[in-house]
């Protein structure tokens, strides 16, 4: 029996090369031994993508891409398909993670210089997939239709008639009608379930293949494959199976916790992964009195409406995506990491965040002037981060490299001092109670509370130097 | 078209609801309380069906839920002739209602979900007399609503007390001037309930789903730790 099996196996193995792909990609891919954190997001998103072809397939088996019957199918999912309601909750819920995750997994790769040489095509694809995505969700929200996919559809759609010449008939034929109908659910239905979803496992493939022909960067931005040992491996590299499957397994539960979460209590989060207004059915008649895209959509949106002009706010929030597939030749900087990099860098990272949650805010309330004039300044300020980066970059005095990786503490090794700063900022006050035992009394200590903000203060101001 | 984008873009994130000057009381929602939903349930029937259907939900899915027995349901909250897997569909049909309001009364399926238990709550006890109306009514929270007061027997009569601001008149309280069948605060705990039976329509599983929740998360927590043991187990050796 034993032989058979093993025949089967030689059989198969001398006319595919598992062996070879599973050692090259896992068993004999060697990775960083420092990944913190930040690493976990790239395996992630692969799992939420797995998670948005389950449901999605599931999904397409009681939906219909018909505008007279879109919306009551999705009812009909949520209260009489069996398990349906879970389903599309995963659905939606993933959505939002997807973009979640994809965002902490960009802004690694913008602070760990994993962009830089000899990584710019993992850069590029990477992007490239994002755009899949934005337009794979844009699409997705379309089919519910509701008033939110409904007259969001029709925003978005128009942004194309903003170009001059061509504009009117470019979005006429992107629609397929003069208004949003049934012809656009029906083809945003093709995309969203083939179309996309196709080029999209393309582009994840070759950032994975591209990636593993250079190798993984890492905190310290080092490259490890210039130490190797007297096998030939990298001195401060572990295959990535066992090591990190088993690491990833962890940062699976854990997101599957925050996951479930919100699948079972918050579905909806508080309007933000499910819009309050989506649960009205379409109706062309009826322009919602506040239309906001989706979260994810927002820093995007809130940048095309603080443009004065309609072309030039295309033009902007288009721009604000191209502007980062320019990243790698933007960065002037020889140093990868930001552990190593200048105080300039690190100031112009954190008012870079600051501008995009900002937007991300200002992309969910009606453009009121004073908001509108905000959103200006983080609109420049989100330009300047990048078409600055060239000069700043190179003045930027950066620190020098190890060699070799360096040890961080790690999650364990900071409990003692979380444990420390606890202690401080309560006060502990004991009196004899009933049966021998204490009456323990702990109240905040307002001194302590203070110097621990202090010195906060302090070491956030140490860390951008 | 441009111009509809440039209104869009524009124009309406300007105008803000105009309705929302009045703060909304909050309801009492409890999903697991079942004599509720179905007074509630009963009240929908009552008041509610004659013009507006709530079509994604079944009597049948209500005496499951509820746990109540099916000819119960049939007798005590579903209409005349009504059977055990009817939709709630309403006996008015589109074309009469938007020749006698101007406009199709919407269904109440999802309205608790799309305008939330607050607004419905405060929205429903929000009629007050007004002459100039077809319906002698007018809404506080939602202005010229097209709706009827379906419970002025029940209410009685309520006057809009106003105030001046910034040059408009704006609705300060609601005033009761004529009692109605029911005390006040037998009338808001009927509205909660009918609140709260719209609320377990708007998604029937929620109460399960919450339920649920918790084995779910106990089970991932369970998944974490062995997860977690074993990496430590697998790293012992990374220096």
């Amino acid at each position: 029996m034993k032989e058979r099996i093993n025949k089967c196996s030689d059989w198969l193995l001398e006319r595919f090369p598992i062996s070879d792909l599973w050692n090259e990609h896992m068993a004999h891919y060697y990775a960083p031994k420092n990944f913190n954190i930040w690493y976990f997001f790239g395996s992630l998103a692969l799992l939420v993508l797995v998670n948005q072809f389950i449901t999605g397939i599931l999904l397409t088996m009681n939906y219909k891409p018909d505008a007279k019957l879109a919306f009551d199918s999705v009812e009909y999912i949520m209260r009489d398909v069996n398990w349906g309601w879970l389903v599309r909750y995963m659905h939606s819920t993933g959505a939002s993670a997807f973009f979640i995750v994809v965002y902490l997994h960009m802004f690694r790769g913008l602070v760990y210089g994993s962009f830089k040489q000899p990584r710019e095509l993992i850069w590029i694809f990477g992007m490239l997939i994002f755009v899949c995505l934005m337009a794979e969700a844009f699409m997705g929200y379309l089919l519910p239709w509701g008033q939110m996919s409904y007259w969001g559809a029709q925003v978005i759609i128009s942004l194309f008639s903003a170009i001059p010449v061509v504009g009117d008939e470019l979005s006429l034929w992107v629609r397929g009608d003069y208004v949003v109908s049934d012809a656009t659910l029906n083809r945003f239905f093709a995309f969203h379930v083939i179309a996309v979803p196709l080029v999209l496992l393309i582009l994840v493939f070759l950032h994975i293949v591209a990636l593993h022909e250079v190798g993984s960067n890492n905190p310290d931005g080092i490259e490890i494959k210039e130490n190797l040992s007297w096998k030939g491996t990298p001195l401060d590299g572990i295959p990535f199976h066992p090591y990190y499957t088993v690491k990833d397994i962890v940062g699976v539960g854990v997101f599957m916790f925050f996951f479930a979460t919100v699948i079972f209590y918050m579905p909806e989060m508080g309007g933000y992964f499910l819009e309050h207004a989506n649960f009205i059915p379409a109706d062309p008649l009826k322009t919602p009195e506040h239309i906001a895209p989706v979260w994810y959509f927002t820093p995007f949106y809130a940048i095309l409406r603080a443009v004065p002009d309609k072309f030039a706010g295309v033009i902007a929030m288009g721009g604000a995506i191209v502007v980062l597939f320019m990243l790698p030749w933007l960065d002037r900087s020889p140093v990868k990491s930001i552990r190593y990099r200048g105080g300039i860098f690190k100031k112009a990272v954190l008012l870079f965040v600051i501008a995009f949650i900002g937007l991300g805010y200002l992309g969910t309330q009606p453009a009121t002037p004073g908001a509108t004039m905000v959103a200006r300044v983080l609109t420049a300020v989100y330009f300047g981060f990048f078409l600055l980066m060239p000069l700043y970059t190179r003045w930027e005095k950066t620190k020098p490299v190890p060699e070799r990786l360096t040890e961080q503490r790690t999650l364990e090794d900071r409990i003692p001092d979380l444990m420390a700063v606890i202690d401080e900022v309560v006060s502990v006050e004991k009196s004899p109670g009933m049966l021998g035992a204490d009456n323990v009394k702990r109240r905040p200590n307002y001194a302590g509370i203070k110097t621990v903000l202090i010195r906060f203060a302090k070491n956030l101001k140490k860390s951008l130097d | 078209m441009k111009k509809v984008l440039y209104t869009l873009l524009f124009l309406l994130p300007f105008s803000v609801s105009a309705s929302s000057g009045v703060k909304l009381e909050s309801a009492d929602i409890d999903l697991s309380d079942s004599a509720s939903l179905e007074r509630g349930a009963q009240h929908y029937v009552t008041y509610c069906l004659g013009c507006h259907s709530a079509k994604h939900i079944r009597y049948k899915r209500i005496a499951i839920d509820l746990k109540l027995d099916e000819t119960e349901i049939l007798k005590n909250v579903a209409p005349l002739g009504a059977g055990i897997y009817d939709q709630m569909h309403s006996a008015m049909n589109g074309h009469d209602a938007e020749k006698w309001f101007g406009t199709t009364p919407p269904d109440l399926s999802l309205i608790a979900r799309s305008r939330g238990a607050d607004w419905l709550y405060t929205y429903l006890k929000g009629f007050y007399s007004d002459p100039g109306k077809p319906t002698g009514v007018n809404n506080a929270v939602f202005q010229d609503v097209a709706m009827p007061n379906v419970f002025w027997q029940k209410q009685g009569t309520q006057e809009a007390v106003t105030k001046n601001v910034d040059g408009h008149d704006v609705i300060s309280e609601l005033k009761l001037v004529e009692p109605g069948q029911l005390s006040p605060q037998e009338f808001d705990k009927m509205i909660n309930d009918l609140v709260n039976f719209l609320v377990y329509v708007g998604e029937p599983v929620q109460l399960e789903r919450q339920q649920m929740g918790k084995y779910v998360l106990f089970f991932i927590l369970m998944f974490i730790v062995l997860g977690y043991l074993l990496k430590k187990e697998y790293w012992k050796d990374v220096h």
